[in-house]
């Protein structure tokens, strides 16, 4: 039974490893093929089944003039614009999830839990739906195909991410703490900023980085939102797929838009395992 | 400085956890409110830290309305029953905290910190996070961050109910210290309690709340002696007072069969529907006492608390030894019938042995 148990346990281990890890591998060496190997048949090892080339990673950072992608400029405009709207999603929605935790709010037969369910409802929601409103409304105020306009969407977006995590956040750090605060002589801003957001660090960099994921990697808005003035990362990898797949290509860029992602989750679950901060509410 | 509450009510829901409580708190003296869980002690205490805000009533303190003033400036310290302390400080920081938010001067913080350490018995944890001290340890920081304030009002919500049996009898002599060092004369001292033992050990003005409502009001020695109604009796006494339905008549009290000469303090009472009250340390073994069948015994620290039967009757009998007893044995106890109370039968009582109203 027991035998069992530990085989099943690595069977599905392993199986589901393979499962994650295979796509990467498989862009990794399709990342260094040629035209030639990528259509030759099956090959998986450099240097044994295929020469190893960089010619899909150069496309990337030529200008389209010498027939390359240059992915160099979206690439940080991809950044910018999650990092802003992600930041500013943090700030508003911490300070909303707050209020919304400690304070009661009522109008009409719309309460707490009604308002918290709002948030959330934009994410329910199909982005189609949002769409042309979206369209619309930056094209009123001129904002359509600019970074500015873009941050302003995706804080849209975002900010239900980080009120839905933060509310749950705070309703699990006691009420007395900040109680003890106001005592101590803290007025209600101090005994957030001094007590309970350092205590609410673990939640933060969990709302942080889905934040930050689910920025990085929209397609949908960045696409509809966006012309010729200003693309994202997403929209230019698409745009690679013309008549003849360049498979090394797309490969060579699908790596390099998950890498930031590979490098948060790396940072945080450094940062959450240490420990001290996940337990430092009893 | 006085502390006076005029008819403080707070009704948040459908029940009153304050009602029209009023009282007069003096500087210099300790108060302890006694009550049962839920009885309101704590919404008492956050109204009078500003916590709370009633949604009646008016509080004055120093002659000003204390409701205007917020929290934050009302020089008040709280000691919660759950150990509340800063988790993301150490317990130096969390100590300094309260001066800190005053903008001390840090050589000063630093000598009332280790002042406050000291009186608590925490000295050489500065360094040391909050989760890595035990309950004990966690709720000194907390007493130690709420005297280093030298508030005016100091408030302890039941600040040893969630320690165990010999931490609390330890931290309860130590509170006994602190307070009878007069903490400075110009505190107000509150401390909430349900242990009546706590209570008259901590011998201050006893407040005595249920319901949201003031039952009772008086030194502990009064409330001891001179219940002035059954709630209060059972209350104030633990194992609650033994409550027989009895009658009185011909200088006699009967019950199950039972007769006992009236003492004088009860003898003259003659109405109807009068109830005996008892406490459970004023009955004993005795082997030519009536017989009693045992329900139940349990032993609690170097007690026996027998419970036990006879007809409709059912009595907590406490002994100042372990012994052992089986379900269903009969036992011969004694009452100590002089020692006994008399109580109306709307609760109020008719007479005390400490000469309460009639005795």
């Amino acid at each position: 039974m027991n035998k069992l148990y530990i085989f099943l346990k690595y069977f599905f281990i392993v199986v589901w490893t393979v499962f994650v890890v295979a796509p990467f591998l498989w862009a990794l060496t399709t990342s260094f093929k040629d035209f030639q190997s990528v259509n030759g048949g099956v090959t998986y090892i450099p240097w044994v089944d295929f020469e190893p080339n960089l010619e899909g990673w150069k496309v990337l950072i030529k200008s389209p003039a010498k027939g390359g992608v240059d992915i160099i400029e979206p690439y940080f405009n991809s950044m910018f614009v999650t990092c802003t709207a992600s930041l500013i999603s943090i700030i508003l929605g911490t300070l909303s999830a707050y209020a919304l935790s400690r304070y009661t709010f009522k109008a009409g037969f719309v309460k707490n839990n009604d308002i918290t369910f709002f948030f959330i409802s934009q994410r329910i929601m199909p982005p189609i739906v949002l769409s042309i409103p979206f369209f619309l409304f930056l094209s009123s105020i001129n904002l359509l195909d600019s970074l500015t306009g873009l941050i302003v969407v995706y804080i849209v977006l975002l900010m239900p991410i980080a009120v839905w995590i933060m509310v749950d956040f705070f309703n699990k750090v006691p009420r007395e703490i900040d109680e003890t605060a106001l005592i101590d002589g803290c007025n209600p801003y101090q005994a957030f900023l001094k007590v309970v957001l350092p205590n609410s660090i673990p939640g933060l960099i969990v709302a942080g980085m889905f934040c930050i994921i689910f920025g990085w990697i929209d397609f949908f808005f960045a696409f509809i939102l966006t012309f010729t003035e200003v693309q994202l990362l997403p929209v230019k990898i698409v745009a690679l797929n013309s008549s003849v797949t360049p498979w090394w290509s797309l490969s060579a860029s699908a790596l390099v838009s998950v890498a930031p992602l590979i490098i948060v989750a790396f940072i945080v679950e450094r940062y959450l395992s240490k420990g001290n901060l996940s337990g430092a509410i009893k | 400085m006085d502390l006076v509450a005029n008819n403080l009510s707070y009704k948040p829901d459908d029940q009153y956890h304050l009602n029209e409580v009023s009282f007069n708190f003096k500087e210099g003296n300790l108060y302890t409110i006694l009550g049962r869980t839920l009885s309101g002690k704590t919404t008492l205490l956050k109204t009078i830290a500003g916590l709370l805000t009633p949604d009646s009533g008016e509080i004055e303190f120093d002659g000003k309305n204390f409701l205007k003033v917020p929290v934050w400036e009302r020089n008040v310290a709280m000691v919660y029953q759950q150990f509340i302390n800063y988790p993301h400080l150490n317990v130096f920081e969390n100590i300094a905290f309260p001066l800190k938010q005053r903008k001390i001067d840090q050589s000063f913080i630093n000598e009332k910190v280790m002042d406050a350490l000291k009186s608590v018995g925490l000295v050489g944890y500065e360094k040391r996070k909050i989760q890595e001290l035990s309950g004990g340890q966690q709720q000194r920081v907390s007493l130690a961050r709420s005297l280093v304030k030298n508030a005016k009002i100091l408030l302890l919500d039941e600040p040893l109910v969630n320690l165990d049996y010999k931490l609390r009898e330890q931290l309860r002599e130590e509170f006994k210290n602190l307070f009878s060092k007069g903490l400075a004369d110009e505190t107000i001292l509150i401390y909430s309690t349900t242990d009546p033992r706590e209570t008259m050990e901590l011998n201050g003005e006893v407040i005595v709340l249920d319901e949201g409502k003031v039952l009772q009001v008086g030194p502990a020695k009064e409330i001891f002696e001179n219940p002035n109604s059954l709630k209060v009796a059972e209350i104030s006494n633990d194992p609650p007072m033994n409550i027989i339905e009895a009658k009185i008549s011909d200088n006699n009290i009967k019950f199950e069969g039972i007769n006992l000469e009236a003492p004088k303090h009860l003898s003259k009472l003659t109405e109807d529907g009068l109830k005996i009250g008892l406490r459970s340390s004023d009955i004993e073994l005795n082997e030519n006492g009536h017989e009693f069948e045992v329900e139940l015994a349990e032993i609690s620290g170097s007690e026996t608390l027998l419970h036990l039967k006879r007809g409709d009757t059912k009595i907590i009998v406490s002994i100042e030894e372990v012994l052992n007893f089986k379900i269903h044995d009969k036992v011969k106890i004694n009452f100590k019938i002089d020692r006994a109370y008399a109580f109306k039968a709307d609760g109020k009582l008719a007479s005390s042995p400490f000469g309460g109203l009639n005795g």
